[in-house]
């Protein structure tokens, strides 16, 4: 059986090659974080992330997976508090929330490249997940909240080290 | 008069109502109602009321026969019931109840979520729950601190007598065993509440008590649901919206897919759905597989050849003619229009929308020891329960639903589709199915918002006031769907009856001395198209239009449109309130700079005023749009400013958070979200075709809340009603085109440019 590894966890897989990753995580796994919007790549609310990068689980096969690590919401952060999910609660940014684990992923790919988005970045970057409630105005309040919080938390270790 | 005509018993916020409800539904029930519990128990909770029980930790967790789809009513009802009772935020918690009828809302009775009506009509009832349950605590408390009950204060979960200094937690009352006070309904009755100058709880900016699971994935929504043993269905449609038959069903390819268990053919009683297969397999893939390889033939019934146009056609066909419930009927609309010095007369339509919520619709299913249960998140539990065991065959006795968390309501689910092929497929195959929509499905089998047609004339004298406005709307009829005749209102002359869902909003709050409006049902609409209550139903479509006519009859007129629509809302006679309305107004206005701030050229500013949902409901809502428009049409959103005036806002941050996705809904609809039907059939099949705002299309935004001291009201829906008006009136003052179909296109507005 192929063995995935997600969140750190290797996991066998009892599934067809052409199974999306998605209905093996939420149904076969039954890590029901990762959410099923559209089935086709148009919303996000699939979203987690292949060897760091965001990508649609619902429009990726299992033979595309195998060996590579995969983290979903689940395994963001070891007590729901990276960054982004403290700026999500902090900015209390869910209405229904069945898109929040998608934009959070999708969001946490964006700050792992680029620390300091600008406005006009993040919109680029999250413009392909979709949020039904339009929570849009305070997902981009908890980004930038959240990309000065690590900011800041960096400098903090930064003048540690120099001092 | 002849306005106001309301859902009879739905709107009564009277005490009767919640006195009748509170004695059917034992809110009497104490320590001695509970099976095995005695008050000497030391580890026994505490439930003063059905609302919620006080466990010997201190927790208090809220019984919430509300639906949260995200506008965070659990958490509302919590911080209502902990305002009364004293009760600290830190300990509170929220159970969603299924549809166990003791749990029906105390004015509706029924679990019905929609109409921005829960915080409202639920108010009364939290507050009374949770002053009983603190002043059985405070008795306690005394008798345990031996001091005078009349002394003893209660806050943040602890009784303390400030003369003493003593004090005891409610954890610790509980654990005591010592309070056992049941109350009657006339106790209830008698409970002095609060007032607003008392509060500590109630307007203060709480933590939404959803937040946390919803940022980590562990929230559960009805797809969420496992069951041991369980299999999948995928649902297998027809190529009509409704009123096909299945006619044969080829499951020999179907049959060679691994883990294929069935095809079931939904025979659906109810009549909720027409022509739909199951496939149901072991796993959700393969479910899928098994659906895609069935071969399903069908008789596509009466609705195969109705498109958008031709329900239009139907429509202004129907319009022509006599007929149609009058809704209201004030003085002489029809003598003082034959006399006006000025007619401006205008048809207004808006397309078929869809809900299409993130979550699709999705059900879980099991009988399980002769009772049929139902998982899966519902706005409507008693509607649901009859459907589900009208599909099924069984008394409606034998049906619980348990409610889940959901992913996006906005109406949608106030319906019961979903639970007919769960239940019928997990009939057929005597194990637990959960059945998923496919995207494609949900939007094809969305109970959609109707294609809807509307001709105004309004009549002007030859001081430029409006003295008559005639009204014609026709449209499928939402809730007349649904068979409940309570939720039908009788026409003007008492001799026929109307649906209120298709036509609120038209009865404004403008003092105009005649005014005439007749709603009249198009059948082939509400055939083709079963339409249902998509976020602030009908007036998200009056207001569209009635907000439009102002506007072009104040430029017809030479008058400011503000200055027309502030002198209307005088408040005089059966108008009081539209004062609130006025100011709402003023405020956006003043917000926004409008008449004070130089545009350049191609750019607007156009205001709207709403007082959805309905008369007696009313959230006193404005907006000043400014738009830049191109030369080509292309209209862009810049900024919307929005003055709510909400009466008491219980959760400040949380009614901006519906004030804001309510704008952006609204301004989603008005310029976005567009669905056509072709051959019976819903084009759009997902969110390629049928495309709601994303973040990229997100204007800036202000709003201002108002809470002036008055009556709570909702917010989930009424600004969704007064955007698109908004936008409707700027783009003719940043270019004079006057658009009037929604969604606005820029070639609508290319063409009213040149005309």
């Amino acid at each position: 059986m192929p063995v995935l590894t997600v969140n750190g966890r290797p996991e066998s897989v009892d599934a067809p090659n052409d199974t999306p990753l998605l209905w093996i995580i939420r149904e076969q796994l039954q890590m029901t974080g990762t959410k099923f919007g559209c089935g086709a790549g148009l919303c996000g609310a699939c979203t987690v992330h292949v060897d760091g990068v965001a990508v649609r689980s619902c429009q990726t096969q299992l033979s595309e997976v195998v060996g590579k690590k995969i983290t979903t919401i689940e395994g963001l952060s070891a007590h729901s508090d990276h960054p982004l999910q403290r700026a999500w609660v902090a900015e209390q940014v869910p209405q229904c929330g069945y898109c929040q684990s998608g934009q959070i992923m999708q969001a946490a790919s964006l700050l792992s490249a680029n620390p300091a988005p600008t406005r006009a970045e993040i919109v680029e970057h999250m413009t392909g997940n979709l949020c039904r409630c339009m929570t849009y105005p305070r997902i981009v309040k908890a980004i930038e909240r959240a990309a000065n919080d690590l900011r800041a938390s960096n400098e903090a270790q930064g003048a540690g080290r120099k001092a | 008069m002849t306005k106001h005509q309301n859902i009879p018993g739905a709107l009564d916020l009277s005490r009767r109502s919640f006195l009748v409800s509170a004695g059917t539904a034992g809110l009497v029930c104490g320590f001695g109602a509970l099976p095995g519990a005695t008050p000497a128990s030391a580890a026994a909770p505490y439930d003063p009321t059905i609302w919620y029980g006080i466990g010997p930790d201190g927790i208090v967790t809220v019984n919430v026969g509300k639906a949260d789809m995200g506008q965070h009513v659990a958490s509302t009802m919590a911080q209502i019931v902990a305002e009364e009772l004293g009760a600290a935020w830190s300990h509170m918690r929220v159970n969603l109840v299924g549809n166990d009828p003791k749990y029906n809302d105390p004015v509706l009775g029924a679990i019905i979520t929609g109409g921005s009506w829960s915080t409202m009509m639920n108010f009364d009832a939290m507050s009374r729950a949770g002053a009983a349950g603190r002043m059985a605590l405070v008795e306690a408390a005394a008798g345990m601190l031996g001091v005078p009950a009349g002394q003893c204060v209660a806050f943040d979960s602890r009784v303390s007598d400030p003369k003493s200094g003593k004090a005891v937690s409610y954890a610790d009352i509980v654990k005591s065993g010592k309070v056992a006070k049941a109350y009657t309904a006339d106790e209830l009755k008698a409970v002095v509440l609060k007032t607003a100058d008392q509060y500590t709880l109630i307007g203060k900016e709480l933590p939404q008590l959803d937040i946390p699971f919803k940022v980590n994935g562990t929230a559960k929504y009805g797809i969420d649901t496992f069951l041991p043993g369980m299999v999948y269905g995928r649902i297998v449609t027809p190529p009509v919206r409704y009123g096909a038959k299945v006619t044969a069903v080829d499951d020999s390819e179907a049959k060679k897919i691994p883990g294929f268990i069935k095809a079931v053919v939904l025979d659906d009683k109810t009549g909720t759905t027409t022509g739909w297969v199951v496939a149901v397999a072991n796993s959700y893939p393969e479910a899928i597989k098994a659906a895609d390889a069935l071969k399903v033939s069908y008789d596509n019934g009466p609705n195969a050849a109705v498109s958008s146009e031709s329900i239009l056609a139907e429509a202004k066909r129907l319009q022509a003619l006599p007929g149609g419930e009058l809704y209201v009927k004030d003085g002489d609309a029809a003598g003082a229009l034959a006399k006006a010095a000025k007619l401006v007369e205008a048809e207004y339509t808006t397309n078929i929308n869809i809900h299409c919520p993130l979550e699709p619709m999705n059900a879980t299913a099991e009988f399980r020891d002769g009772i049929l249960h139902l998982y899966s998140g519902n706005q409507f539990m008693t509607r649901s329960t009859a459907i589900a065991a009208g599909a099924a065959g069984i008394d409606p006795k034998n049906v619980v639903i348990h409610q889940a968390w959901i992913g996006g309501g906005f109406g949608r689910r106030l319906d019961s589709d979903m639970m007919v092929p769960a239940a019928l497929a997990a009939q057929a195959v005597g194990k637990p199915v959960k059945v998923i929509y496919s995207r494609e499905h949900d939007m094809m089998m969305d109970f959609s918002r109707p294609l809807t047609y509307q001709k105004m004339r309004a009549g002007v004298d030859d001081k430029g006031n409006i003295v008559a406005i005639d009204h014609d709307l026709v449209s499928a009829w939402p809730t007349k769907r649904w068979g409940i005749p309570a939720f039908l209102t009788p026409s003007v002359d008492k001799k026929g009856a109307l649906d209120g869902f298709a036509v609120h909003g038209a009865d404004f709050y403008y003092s105009v001395p005649n005014h005439t409006i007749r709603t009249i049902l198009s059948e082939l609409a509400q055939s083709a198209t079963p339409s249902g209550q998509l976020r602030s139903v009908a007036p998200g479509w009056t207001f569209w239009a009635v907000e439009s006519l102002i506007d072009e009859v104040a430029h017809a007129t030479g008058r400011d449109p503000a200055e027309l629509r502030l002198s209307m809302l005088d408040g005089a006679g059966d108008n009081a309130g539209a004062q609130r309305l006025a100011n709402a107004l003023r405020a956006a206005m003043g917000l926004a700079g409008y008449g004070t701030k130089v545009l350049p050229k191609g750019e607007g500013l156009g205001i709207a005023c709403v007082s959805s949902q309905e008369r007696k409901t009313s959230t006193w809502t404005a907006c000043v749009a400014h738009v830049a428009v191109a030369s080509d049409g292309t209209v862009k959103v810049k900024k919307l400013t929005v003055a709510s005036d909400v009466g008491t806002a219980i959760n400040p941050d949380g009614v901006r958070a519906q004030v804001m996705g309510g704008a952006l809904w609204g301004m989603s609809l008005a310029m976005l979200e567009k669905a056509t039907m072709k051959d019976g059939a819903i084009e759009q099949t997902n969110f390629d075709s049928y495309t709601p705002m994303r973040m990229a299309d997100v204007p800036e935004i202000e709003v201002a809340v108002i809470a002036n001291g008055e009556m709570a009201t909702g917010t989930g829906e009424p600004t969704v009603t007064v955007i698109a008006p908004a936008i409707g009136n700027a783009i003719f003052n940043a270019v004079g085109a006057r658009v009037r179909g929604l969604p606005i296109t820029a070639e609508a507005v290319k063409a009213a440019m040149k005309a």
